[in-house]
């Protein structure tokens, strides 16, 4: 499924939304957990997963084709954990 | 750096604001949109919403654990994991910070 199928399924569900409200809403979604992320924000929904920011610390990498050293820059890194729900429905027995 | 946990209410919250519906209306909206992604995943298709990131179901074959504390060994089952891949926007605007 991708985003505009998505956005085509809430819409056939509230018919009293125009394509364009259905658009907006998921837009409003993704926007509003990266925005939190951006912050550094964790952002938690019970039963889907958990979003949060990890922080990597800077190192000293090597080009791995010419051996060079590299400075790798730290930095923060979005991360998802599946929450307990959504985790124990991918593993309910498939009828 | 904020540190604040952000919940279904603030998605809500914003729903509700961007869009004018009632709260409600917007809660139930929210709950819908992950409703699907989660419906789509358990049936083993991977959902890609572009500009944020790709959710893909990963299957993990049987292997043999062990207690950590106890040293004991304990069979884990073949099981199917989520695996969150985010977009290049959305790891570009994290290693940026500020919102």
């Amino acid at each position: 499924m991708i985003r505009s199928e998505l956005i085509q399924k809430i819409a056939e569900e509230n018919p009293e939304l125009s394509p364009r409200e259905a658009e907006k809403i998921v837009a409003t979604v993704f926007e509003e957990i990266t925005a939190a992320l951006a912050r550094g924000d964790r952002v938690e929904l019970r039963g889907f997963g958990a979003f949060s920011v990890k922080h990597r610390e800077g190192r000293i990498g090597r080009n791995p084709r010419t051996g060079a050293q590299v400075v790798v820059e730290e930095k923060a890194v979005p991360f998802f954990k599946t929450g307990k729900l959504l985790r124990d429905r991918l593993n309910e027995r498939q009828a | 750096m904020s540190n604040k946990t952000m919940t279904r209410m603030d998605l809500a919250e914003a729903v509700h604001a961007a869009l004018g519906l009632s709260r409600n209306d917007s809660a139930a909206l929210v709950e819908s949109v992950l409703q699907h992604i989660s419906d789509t995943l358990v049936h083993g298709e991977q959902v890609k919403i572009s500009s944020f990131g790709t959710f893909s179901v990963r299957d993990k074959s049987a292997r043999v654990g062990r207690n950590p504390k106890t040293g004991q060994e304990v069979p884990i089952h073949p099981r199917r994991v989520l695996s969150f891949r985010a977009s290049h926007l959305l790891k570009a605007r994290v290693a940026a910070g500020q919102g």
